[in-house]
Protein backbone atom coordinates (compact mmCIF):
# COMPACT_ATOMS: atom_id res chain seq x y z
CA UNK A 1 0.00 0.00 0.00
CA UNK A 2 1.31 3.46 -0.86
CA UNK A 3 1.63 5.62 2.23
CA UNK A 4 -0.33 8.86 2.20
CA UNK A 5 2.79 10.89 2.80
CA UNK A 6 6.31 9.75 2.17
CA UNK A 7 9.45 11.77 2.72
CA UNK A 8 12.47 10.42 0.92
CA UNK A 9 15.84 11.91 1.87
CA UNK A 10 14.28 15.36 2.33
CA UNK A 11 16.93 18.03 2.67
CA UNK A 12 16.46 21.72 3.32
CA UNK A 13 18.95 24.52 3.49
CA UNK A 14 18.54 28.20 4.16
CA UNK A 15 20.77 31.04 3.01
CA UNK A 16 23.21 32.09 5.75
CA UNK A 17 25.93 34.73 5.98
CA UNK A 18 28.57 32.14 5.09
CA UNK A 19 26.64 30.30 2.44
CA UNK A 20 23.70 27.90 2.70
CA UNK A 21 23.04 26.26 6.06
CA UNK A 22 21.72 22.72 5.87
CA UNK A 23 18.87 22.38 8.35
CA UNK A 24 17.39 19.09 7.22
CA UNK A 25 20.02 16.46 6.50
CA UNK A 26 17.99 13.74 4.89
CA UNK A 27 14.62 12.98 6.45
CA UNK A 28 13.08 9.69 5.38
CA UNK A 29 9.77 8.76 6.94
CA UNK A 30 6.15 8.10 6.07
CA UNK A 31 2.60 8.53 7.28
CA UNK A 32 0.04 5.90 6.29
CA UNK A 33 -3.62 6.69 5.68
CA UNK A 34 -5.39 7.12 9.02
CA UNK A 35 -2.15 6.90 10.93
CA UNK A 36 -1.03 9.29 13.68
CA UNK A 37 2.69 9.95 13.59
CA UNK A 38 4.58 12.14 16.04
CA UNK A 39 7.72 13.99 15.07
CA UNK A 40 9.61 14.71 18.29
CA UNK A 41 12.81 16.52 19.00
CA UNK A 42 14.31 19.44 20.86
CA UNK A 43 14.63 22.98 19.55
CA UNK A 44 16.71 23.12 16.41
CA UNK A 45 16.14 19.46 15.58
CA UNK A 46 14.34 20.38 12.35
CA UNK A 47 10.91 19.01 13.26
CA UNK A 48 9.03 22.20 12.35
CA UNK A 49 11.09 22.77 9.22
CA UNK A 50 10.14 19.26 8.12
CA UNK A 51 6.45 20.06 8.52
CA UNK A 52 6.82 23.37 6.73
CA UNK A 53 8.81 21.77 3.93
CA UNK A 54 5.96 19.34 3.24
CA UNK A 55 3.74 22.34 2.53
CA UNK A 56 6.58 24.37 1.00
CA UNK A 57 5.88 27.26 3.33
CA UNK A 58 9.42 28.64 3.57
CA UNK A 59 10.14 30.48 0.36
CA UNK A 60 13.83 30.94 1.07
CA UNK A 61 14.40 27.24 1.74
CA UNK A 62 15.99 25.17 -0.98
CA UNK A 63 14.55 21.69 -0.80
CA UNK A 64 15.79 18.46 -2.30
CA UNK A 65 14.77 14.86 -2.04
CA UNK A 66 11.15 13.85 -2.48
CA UNK A 67 7.90 14.67 -0.69
CA UNK A 68 5.35 12.20 -2.02
CA UNK A 69 1.70 12.84 -1.33
CA UNK A 70 -0.36 9.91 -2.64
CA UNK A 71 2.75 8.90 -4.53
CA UNK A 72 3.08 12.28 -6.26
CA UNK A 73 6.06 14.55 -5.57
CA UNK A 74 4.85 17.94 -4.32
CA UNK A 75 8.29 19.50 -4.66
CA UNK A 76 7.70 19.56 -8.41
CA UNK A 77 4.25 21.14 -8.25
CA UNK A 78 3.53 24.66 -9.46
CA UNK A 79 2.71 27.24 -6.80
CA UNK A 80 -0.89 27.17 -8.05
CA UNK A 81 -1.17 23.41 -7.64
CA UNK A 82 0.48 23.72 -4.24
CA UNK A 83 -2.29 26.04 -3.07
CA UNK A 84 -4.71 23.24 -3.70
CA UNK A 85 -2.67 20.83 -1.62
CA UNK A 86 -2.67 23.24 1.32
CA UNK A 87 -6.01 23.12 3.01
CA UNK A 88 -7.70 20.59 0.72
CA UNK A 89 -5.26 17.70 1.03
CA UNK A 90 -3.24 18.84 4.05
CA UNK A 91 -4.56 21.00 6.90
CA UNK A 92 -2.21 22.87 9.18
CA UNK A 93 -2.42 23.95 12.83
CA UNK A 94 0.27 26.08 14.43
CA UNK A 95 1.20 26.61 18.05
CA UNK A 96 -0.04 30.14 18.51
CA UNK A 97 -3.74 30.48 17.66
CA UNK A 98 -3.61 34.26 17.98
CA UNK A 99 -0.95 34.57 15.34
CA UNK A 100 -2.75 32.28 12.92
CA UNK A 101 -6.13 34.03 13.11
CA UNK A 102 -7.02 37.28 11.40
CA UNK A 103 -8.04 39.65 14.22
CA UNK A 104 -10.34 41.82 12.07
CA UNK A 105 -12.40 39.00 10.53
CA UNK A 106 -15.07 36.98 12.32
CA UNK A 107 -14.07 33.44 13.12
CA UNK A 108 -16.95 32.22 10.96
CA UNK A 109 -15.61 34.05 7.93
CA UNK A 110 -12.22 32.43 8.52
CA UNK A 111 -13.64 28.96 9.02
CA UNK A 112 -15.69 29.22 5.79
CA UNK A 113 -12.79 30.40 3.61
CA UNK A 114 -11.39 26.97 2.70
CA UNK A 115 -14.87 26.01 1.48
CA UNK A 116 -15.76 29.30 -0.22
CA UNK A 117 -12.60 29.42 -2.28
CA UNK A 118 -13.44 25.92 -3.46
CA UNK A 119 -16.84 27.04 -4.69
CA UNK A 120 -19.09 25.85 -1.86
CA UNK A 121 -22.17 28.10 -1.49
CA UNK A 122 -22.08 30.44 1.48
CA UNK A 123 -25.18 29.02 3.13
CA UNK A 124 -23.80 25.50 2.93
CA UNK A 125 -20.36 26.65 4.11
CA UNK A 126 -21.92 28.30 7.13
CA UNK A 127 -23.98 25.24 7.96
CA UNK A 128 -20.90 23.01 7.83
CA UNK A 129 -18.79 25.53 9.75
CA UNK A 130 -21.28 25.87 12.59
CA UNK A 131 -21.68 22.11 12.77
CA UNK A 132 -17.94 21.56 12.95
CA UNK A 133 -17.43 24.28 15.55
CA UNK A 134 -20.13 22.66 17.66
CA UNK A 135 -18.43 19.29 17.20
CA UNK A 136 -15.21 20.87 18.47
CA UNK A 137 -16.92 21.78 21.71
CA UNK A 138 -17.68 25.45 21.15
CA UNK A 139 -21.02 26.03 22.85
CA UNK A 140 -23.61 28.18 21.11
CA UNK A 141 -21.63 27.71 17.89
CA UNK A 142 -24.26 29.40 15.72
CA UNK A 143 -24.14 32.64 17.68
CA UNK A 144 -20.38 32.55 18.28
CA UNK A 145 -19.74 32.05 14.57
CA UNK A 146 -19.95 35.82 14.09
CA UNK A 147 -17.60 36.67 16.97
CA UNK A 148 -14.02 37.88 16.56
CA UNK A 149 -10.89 35.99 17.73
CA UNK A 150 -10.32 38.30 20.72
CA UNK A 151 -13.69 37.24 22.12
CA UNK A 152 -12.39 33.67 22.54
CA UNK A 153 -10.09 32.17 25.17
CA UNK A 154 -6.82 30.52 24.11
CA UNK A 155 -8.28 27.02 24.12
CA UNK A 156 -11.37 28.11 22.16
CA UNK A 157 -9.20 29.92 19.61
CA UNK A 158 -7.19 26.76 19.06
CA UNK A 159 -10.49 24.94 18.35
CA UNK A 160 -11.26 27.62 15.76
CA UNK A 161 -7.84 27.08 14.18
CA UNK A 162 -8.47 23.34 14.08
CA UNK A 163 -11.87 23.97 12.47
CA UNK A 164 -10.21 26.04 9.72
CA UNK A 165 -7.62 23.30 9.20
CA UNK A 166 -10.06 20.42 8.87
CA UNK A 167 -13.21 21.97 7.34
CA UNK A 168 -12.15 21.06 3.81
CA UNK A 169 -11.65 17.49 5.02
CA UNK A 170 -7.94 17.08 4.34
CA UNK A 171 -6.49 13.58 4.27
CA UNK A 172 -3.62 14.75 6.49
CA UNK A 173 -3.51 17.20 9.36
CA UNK A 174 -0.13 18.63 10.30
CA UNK A 175 -0.23 20.01 13.84
CA UNK A 176 2.88 21.90 14.93
CA UNK A 177 2.99 22.12 18.75
CA UNK A 178 -0.80 22.66 18.78
CA UNK A 179 -1.13 22.63 22.57
CA UNK A 180 2.15 24.11 23.73
CA UNK A 181 0.59 27.50 24.50
CA UNK A 182 -2.34 25.97 26.37
CA UNK A 183 -2.91 25.10 30.01
CA UNK A 184 -2.68 21.43 30.88
CA UNK A 185 -6.43 20.79 31.18
CA UNK A 186 -7.23 22.58 27.93
CA UNK A 187 -4.36 20.71 26.31
CA UNK A 188 -5.94 17.41 27.29
CA UNK A 189 -9.29 18.49 25.80
CA UNK A 190 -7.75 19.64 22.53
CA UNK A 191 -5.74 16.42 22.17
CA UNK A 192 -8.85 14.35 22.81
CA UNK A 193 -10.67 16.32 20.10
CA UNK A 194 -7.86 15.81 17.63
CA UNK A 195 -7.86 12.10 18.37
CA UNK A 196 -11.63 11.82 17.93
CA UNK A 197 -11.59 13.90 14.77
CA UNK A 198 -8.84 11.75 13.27
CA UNK A 199 -10.80 8.59 14.07
CA UNK A 200 -14.14 9.89 12.75
CA UNK A 201 -12.67 11.03 9.45
CA UNK A 202 -9.89 8.44 9.10
CA UNK A 203 -7.63 11.45 8.86
CA UNK A 204 -3.87 11.04 9.20
CA UNK A 205 -2.10 13.30 11.65
CA UNK A 206 1.50 14.40 11.72
CA UNK A 207 2.00 15.85 15.19
CA UNK A 208 5.09 17.94 15.83
CA UNK A 209 5.92 18.21 19.51
CA UNK A 210 8.69 18.35 22.08
CA UNK A 211 6.50 16.68 24.71
CA UNK A 212 7.08 12.96 25.10
CA UNK A 213 4.05 12.66 27.36
CA UNK A 214 1.75 13.91 24.60
CA UNK A 215 3.33 11.56 22.08
CA UNK A 216 2.72 8.54 24.33
CA UNK A 217 -0.99 9.27 24.49
CA UNK A 218 -1.50 10.32 20.88
CA UNK A 219 0.71 8.70 18.31
CA UNK A 220 0.75 5.28 16.66
CA UNK A 221 4.31 5.79 15.54
CA UNK A 222 7.07 8.18 16.51
CA UNK A 223 10.02 9.68 14.65
CA UNK A 224 12.78 11.09 16.87
CA UNK A 225 14.69 13.94 15.25
CA UNK A 226 18.08 15.35 16.12
CA UNK A 227 20.26 17.80 14.20
CA UNK A 228 18.02 17.71 11.15
CA UNK A 229 17.59 13.97 10.70
CA UNK A 230 15.67 11.12 12.33
CA UNK A 231 17.80 9.12 14.74
CA UNK A 232 15.13 6.51 15.37
CA UNK A 233 11.57 5.71 14.36
CA UNK A 234 9.05 3.04 15.11
CA UNK A 235 5.84 2.02 16.84
CA UNK A 236 5.31 4.16 19.92
CA UNK A 237 5.24 1.23 22.39
CA UNK A 238 8.52 -0.15 21.06
CA UNK A 239 10.34 3.17 21.14
CA UNK A 240 9.25 3.91 24.71
CA UNK A 241 9.90 0.40 26.00
CA UNK A 242 13.09 -0.29 24.07
CA UNK A 243 14.70 2.87 22.73
CA UNK A 244 17.64 1.83 20.59
CA UNK A 245 19.40 5.12 20.03
CA UNK A 246 21.32 6.70 22.94
CA UNK A 247 19.69 10.06 22.18
CA UNK A 248 16.17 8.62 22.46
CA UNK A 249 17.18 6.89 25.68
CA UNK A 250 18.61 10.13 27.06
CA UNK A 251 15.54 12.10 26.09
CA UNK A 252 13.14 9.64 27.73
CA UNK A 253 15.23 9.51 30.89
CA UNK A 254 15.30 13.28 31.22
CA UNK A 255 11.52 13.76 31.44
CA UNK A 256 10.19 14.19 34.99
CA UNK A 257 7.02 12.15 35.55
CA UNK A 258 4.31 12.54 38.14
CA UNK A 259 4.09 8.75 38.49
CA UNK A 260 7.79 8.39 39.19
CA UNK A 261 9.65 8.28 42.49
CA UNK A 262 10.97 11.85 42.73
CA UNK A 263 14.02 10.73 44.66
CA UNK A 264 15.32 9.05 41.53
CA UNK A 265 17.63 11.47 39.81
CA UNK A 266 16.83 12.45 36.24
CA UNK A 267 19.53 11.60 33.80
CA UNK A 268 20.27 13.82 30.87
CA UNK A 269 21.25 13.36 27.27
CA UNK A 270 24.88 12.36 27.31
CA UNK A 271 26.32 14.66 24.67
CA UNK A 272 29.74 13.09 25.07
CA UNK A 273 28.41 9.64 24.21
CA UNK A 274 26.78 11.13 21.12
CA UNK A 275 29.93 12.87 19.92
CA UNK A 276 30.81 9.96 17.67
CA UNK A 277 27.43 10.21 15.92
CA UNK A 278 27.27 11.54 12.40
CA UNK A 279 26.30 15.19 12.43
CA UNK B 1 11.51 19.47 56.44
CA UNK B 2 7.87 20.24 56.00
CA UNK B 3 7.10 21.18 59.58
CA UNK B 4 7.20 24.92 60.10
CA UNK B 5 9.01 25.49 63.35
CA UNK B 6 10.34 28.77 64.68
CA UNK B 7 10.71 31.59 62.20
CA UNK B 8 9.73 30.90 58.60
CA UNK B 9 12.21 31.85 55.92
CA UNK B 10 9.29 33.56 54.24
CA UNK B 11 5.80 34.13 55.47
CA UNK B 12 2.95 35.49 53.38
CA UNK B 13 -0.38 36.46 54.95
CA UNK B 14 -3.63 37.44 53.23
CA UNK B 15 -1.94 38.77 50.15
CA UNK B 16 -4.38 40.70 47.95
CA UNK B 17 -3.68 42.31 44.59
CA UNK B 18 -5.98 43.62 41.87
CA UNK B 19 -5.20 45.09 38.50
CA UNK B 20 -7.66 47.69 37.21
CA UNK B 21 -10.27 46.64 39.77
CA UNK B 22 -9.97 42.98 38.80
CA UNK B 23 -8.82 40.85 41.74
CA UNK B 24 -5.89 38.67 40.70
CA UNK B 25 -4.64 37.47 44.10
CA UNK B 26 -7.44 37.04 46.64
CA UNK B 27 -5.96 36.58 50.08
CA UNK B 28 -3.09 34.12 49.72
CA UNK B 29 -1.22 32.87 52.81
CA UNK B 30 1.65 30.43 53.08
CA UNK B 31 4.95 29.81 54.85
CA UNK B 32 8.28 28.76 53.43
CA UNK B 33 10.37 26.88 55.98
CA UNK B 34 14.15 27.25 56.12
CA UNK B 35 15.70 24.87 53.60
CA UNK B 36 12.35 24.05 52.05
CA UNK B 37 11.43 24.03 48.37
CA UNK B 38 7.79 25.04 47.96
CA UNK B 39 6.15 24.69 44.57
CA UNK B 40 3.46 27.18 43.58
CA UNK B 41 1.39 25.79 40.71
CA UNK B 42 -1.59 27.01 38.76
CA UNK B 43 -2.83 27.68 35.26
CA UNK B 44 -2.31 30.91 33.36
CA UNK B 45 -4.16 33.71 35.10
CA UNK B 46 -4.12 31.90 38.45
CA UNK B 47 -2.03 34.71 39.93
CA UNK B 48 1.13 32.69 40.62
CA UNK B 49 3.53 35.14 39.00
CA UNK B 50 1.79 38.06 40.68
CA UNK B 51 2.34 36.38 44.05
CA UNK B 52 6.03 36.03 43.19
CA UNK B 53 6.31 39.64 42.12
CA UNK B 54 4.55 40.89 45.25
CA UNK B 55 6.82 38.82 47.48
CA UNK B 56 9.91 40.25 45.75
CA UNK B 57 8.29 43.71 46.00
CA UNK B 58 8.45 44.22 42.28
CA UNK B 59 4.69 44.84 42.48
CA UNK B 60 3.02 46.49 45.43
CA UNK B 61 0.14 44.39 46.79
CA UNK B 62 -3.13 46.07 47.84
CA UNK B 63 -2.94 44.51 51.28
CA UNK B 64 -1.42 41.65 53.20
CA UNK B 65 1.76 40.92 55.07
CA UNK B 66 5.06 39.53 53.86
CA UNK B 67 7.84 38.65 56.27
CA UNK B 68 11.33 37.55 55.32
CA UNK B 69 12.96 35.83 58.26
CA UNK B 70 10.58 37.75 60.51
CA UNK B 71 11.31 41.15 58.92
CA UNK B 72 8.47 43.14 57.40
CA UNK B 73 8.93 43.40 53.62
CA UNK B 74 6.02 45.66 52.68
CA UNK B 75 6.71 48.28 55.35
CA UNK B 76 10.47 48.28 54.76
CA UNK B 77 12.27 51.57 54.21
CA UNK B 78 14.49 51.96 51.15
CA UNK B 79 17.48 51.17 53.28
CA UNK B 80 15.92 48.08 54.81
CA UNK B 81 14.78 47.00 51.38
CA UNK B 82 18.39 46.84 50.22
CA UNK B 83 19.19 44.21 52.83
CA UNK B 84 15.97 42.40 52.11
CA UNK B 85 16.79 42.29 48.41
CA UNK B 86 20.10 40.74 49.24
CA UNK B 87 18.42 38.04 51.28
CA UNK B 88 15.78 37.36 48.64
CA UNK B 89 16.79 36.89 45.03
CA UNK B 90 14.71 36.14 41.97
CA UNK B 91 15.30 34.09 38.82
CA UNK B 92 12.96 34.58 35.87
CA UNK B 93 11.68 32.46 33.02
CA UNK B 94 13.44 34.08 30.13
CA UNK B 95 17.22 33.96 30.37
CA UNK B 96 17.38 35.96 27.14
CA UNK B 97 15.82 39.11 28.55
CA UNK B 98 16.94 38.94 32.18
CA UNK B 99 20.67 39.29 31.48
CA UNK B 100 22.21 42.56 30.27
CA UNK B 101 23.63 41.65 26.85
CA UNK B 102 26.50 44.13 27.17
CA UNK B 103 27.95 42.63 30.34
CA UNK B 104 30.13 39.53 30.52
CA UNK B 105 29.00 36.52 32.53
CA UNK B 106 31.63 37.36 35.13
CA UNK B 107 30.49 40.98 35.45
CA UNK B 108 26.85 39.89 35.70
CA UNK B 109 27.68 37.62 38.60
CA UNK B 110 29.94 40.17 40.31
CA UNK B 111 27.39 42.96 40.08
CA UNK B 112 25.48 41.93 43.19
CA UNK B 113 28.67 41.58 45.21
CA UNK B 114 29.61 45.10 44.20
CA UNK B 115 26.21 46.74 44.62
CA UNK B 116 25.68 45.27 48.05
CA UNK B 117 29.24 46.04 49.10
CA UNK B 118 29.84 42.40 49.92
CA UNK B 119 33.23 42.09 48.30
CA UNK B 120 34.98 45.40 47.63
CA UNK B 121 38.23 43.75 46.57
CA UNK B 122 38.29 43.27 42.81
CA UNK B 123 40.43 40.15 42.76
CA UNK B 124 38.38 38.43 45.42
CA UNK B 125 35.19 39.38 43.64
CA UNK B 126 36.51 37.79 40.51
CA UNK B 127 37.45 34.66 42.44
CA UNK B 128 33.97 34.38 43.86
CA UNK B 129 32.41 34.79 40.43
CA UNK B 130 34.65 32.02 39.13
CA UNK B 131 33.67 29.75 42.00
CA UNK B 132 29.99 30.46 41.32
CA UNK B 133 30.38 29.68 37.63
CA UNK B 134 31.77 26.33 38.66
CA UNK B 135 28.97 25.81 41.18
CA UNK B 136 26.40 26.09 38.40
CA UNK B 137 28.35 23.83 36.06
CA UNK B 138 30.14 26.41 33.92
CA UNK B 139 33.85 27.12 33.93
CA UNK B 140 36.21 29.97 34.80
CA UNK B 141 36.85 30.59 31.12
CA UNK B 142 33.18 31.47 30.64
CA UNK B 143 33.55 34.62 32.78
CA UNK B 144 34.66 36.74 29.84
CA UNK B 145 31.90 35.66 27.45
CA UNK B 146 28.75 37.65 26.77
CA UNK B 147 25.23 36.23 27.24
CA UNK B 148 24.60 35.90 23.47
CA UNK B 149 27.37 33.32 23.16
CA UNK B 150 25.66 30.99 25.64
CA UNK B 151 22.77 28.60 25.04
CA UNK B 152 19.44 29.07 26.83
CA UNK B 153 20.32 26.52 29.51
CA UNK B 154 23.72 28.08 30.11
CA UNK B 155 22.15 31.53 30.37
CA UNK B 156 19.77 30.24 32.99
CA UNK B 157 22.79 28.92 34.91
CA UNK B 158 24.33 32.38 34.77
CA UNK B 159 21.08 33.91 36.07
CA UNK B 160 21.14 31.39 38.92
CA UNK B 161 24.81 32.08 39.72
CA UNK B 162 24.05 35.82 39.69
CA UNK B 163 21.20 35.31 42.16
CA UNK B 164 23.31 33.07 44.40
CA UNK B 165 26.26 35.48 44.45
CA UNK B 166 24.85 37.57 47.29
CA UNK B 167 24.14 34.42 49.32
CA UNK B 168 20.38 34.89 49.62
CA UNK B 169 18.29 32.99 52.11
CA UNK B 170 15.30 32.80 49.81
CA UNK B 171 15.29 32.24 46.07
CA UNK B 172 12.15 32.97 44.09
CA UNK B 173 12.07 31.10 40.79
CA UNK B 174 9.37 32.03 38.29
CA UNK B 175 9.01 29.38 35.55
CA UNK B 176 12.79 29.02 35.37
CA UNK B 177 12.82 25.80 33.35
CA UNK B 178 9.76 26.23 31.17
CA UNK B 179 11.54 27.64 28.15
CA UNK B 180 14.25 24.98 28.18
CA UNK B 181 14.45 21.76 26.17
CA UNK B 182 13.81 18.63 28.25
CA UNK B 183 17.41 17.47 28.37
CA UNK B 184 18.58 20.93 29.44
CA UNK B 185 15.64 21.22 31.82
CA UNK B 186 16.77 18.02 33.53
CA UNK B 187 20.27 19.47 33.96
CA UNK B 188 18.95 22.67 35.53
CA UNK B 189 16.56 20.74 37.79
CA UNK B 190 19.44 18.58 38.97
CA UNK B 191 21.46 21.73 39.58
CA UNK B 192 18.69 23.02 41.86
CA UNK B 193 18.69 19.71 43.71
CA UNK B 194 22.44 19.88 44.29
CA UNK B 195 22.29 23.52 45.34
CA UNK B 196 19.66 22.94 47.97
CA UNK B 197 21.75 20.21 49.46
CA UNK B 198 24.90 22.29 49.48
CA UNK B 199 23.49 25.66 50.43
CA UNK B 200 21.12 26.64 53.17
CA UNK B 201 18.52 27.91 50.76
CA UNK B 202 14.74 28.13 50.74
CA UNK B 203 13.12 28.18 47.32
CA UNK B 204 9.70 29.37 46.20
CA UNK B 205 9.38 27.58 42.88
CA UNK B 206 6.63 28.89 40.62
CA UNK B 207 5.76 26.58 37.73
CA UNK B 208 2.88 25.40 35.60
CA UNK B 209 4.47 21.98 35.03
CA UNK B 210 3.27 19.63 37.74
CA UNK B 211 5.83 16.95 36.92
CA UNK B 212 8.68 19.42 37.42
CA UNK B 213 7.28 20.47 40.81
CA UNK B 214 6.83 16.83 41.78
CA UNK B 215 10.50 16.20 41.03
CA UNK B 216 11.92 19.19 42.87
CA UNK B 217 9.62 20.35 45.64
CA UNK B 218 8.94 19.26 49.22
CA UNK B 219 5.51 20.83 49.32
CA UNK B 220 3.15 22.18 46.72
CA UNK B 221 0.61 25.00 46.86
CA UNK B 222 -2.14 24.99 44.25
CA UNK B 223 -3.47 28.33 43.11
CA UNK B 224 -6.80 28.67 41.28
CA UNK B 225 -8.07 32.08 40.21
CA UNK B 226 -6.13 33.92 42.86
CA UNK B 227 -6.87 31.62 45.79
CA UNK B 228 -4.91 28.75 47.30
CA UNK B 229 -7.11 25.69 47.07
CA UNK B 230 -4.66 23.22 48.55
CA UNK B 231 -1.21 23.13 50.12
CA UNK B 232 0.73 20.19 51.49
CA UNK B 233 3.56 17.70 51.01
CA UNK B 234 4.01 16.70 47.36
CA UNK B 235 3.86 13.01 48.19
CA UNK B 236 0.37 13.36 49.65
CA UNK B 237 -1.13 15.84 47.22
CA UNK B 238 0.03 14.03 44.11
CA UNK B 239 -1.24 10.73 45.45
CA UNK B 240 -4.45 11.93 47.08
CA UNK B 241 -5.46 15.41 45.97
CA UNK B 242 -8.20 16.65 48.28
CA UNK B 243 -9.49 19.44 46.07
CA UNK B 244 -11.33 18.67 42.80
CA UNK B 245 -9.36 21.39 41.02
CA UNK B 246 -6.05 19.78 41.95
CA UNK B 247 -7.41 16.43 40.84
CA UNK B 248 -8.47 17.82 37.46
CA UNK B 249 -5.00 19.31 36.95
CA UNK B 250 -3.24 16.06 37.83
CA UNK B 251 -5.60 14.03 35.64
CA UNK B 252 -4.65 16.14 32.64
CA UNK B 253 -0.87 15.70 32.97
CA UNK B 254 0.37 13.39 30.22
CA UNK B 255 2.78 10.63 31.20
CA UNK B 256 5.50 9.41 28.80
CA UNK B 257 4.21 5.85 28.88
CA UNK B 258 1.94 4.64 26.05
CA UNK B 259 0.25 1.91 28.12
CA UNK B 260 -0.45 4.26 31.01
CA UNK B 261 -1.85 6.86 28.61
CA UNK B 262 -4.17 4.34 26.97
CA UNK B 263 -5.43 3.24 30.36
CA UNK B 264 -6.07 6.86 31.28
CA UNK B 265 -7.92 7.62 28.07
CA UNK B 266 -10.11 4.57 28.51
CA UNK B 267 -11.48 6.02 31.77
Amino acid sequence: MTPLLELDDLRASFPGPDGPVEVLRGVTMSVAAGEKVALVGESGSGKSVTARAVLRLDRDASLSGRVLLDGKDVLGLSERAMRDVRGARIGLVFQDPLASLNPVMTIGWQIMQPLLIRGVKKKEARRRGVELLGRLGVRDADRRFDDYPHQFSGGMRQRVVIAIAVIAEPALLIADEPTTALDVRVQAQVLTLLRELAAERSMSVLLITHDLGIVAGFADRVVVMRHGAPVEQGVVDDIYARPQHPYTRGLLASVPRIDDDPSRRLSTVDEAALEGEVR
Amino acid sequence: MTAVTGVSALSVRNLVKSFGGRPVVKGVSFDLAPGEVLGLVGESGSGKSTVARCVARLTKPDSGEIRLGGRDVLGASRRELRTLRRDMQMVFQDPYSSLNPRMTAGALIEEGLLVHGIEPDRRKRRDRATALLETVGLSAADADRHPRSFSGGQRQRIAIARALAVEPKVLICDEVVSSLDVSVQAQVLNLFRDLRERLDLSILFIAHDLAVVHYLCDRVAVLDQGSLVEIGPCGEIYRRPAHPYTRSLLDAVPVPDPAAERARQAV
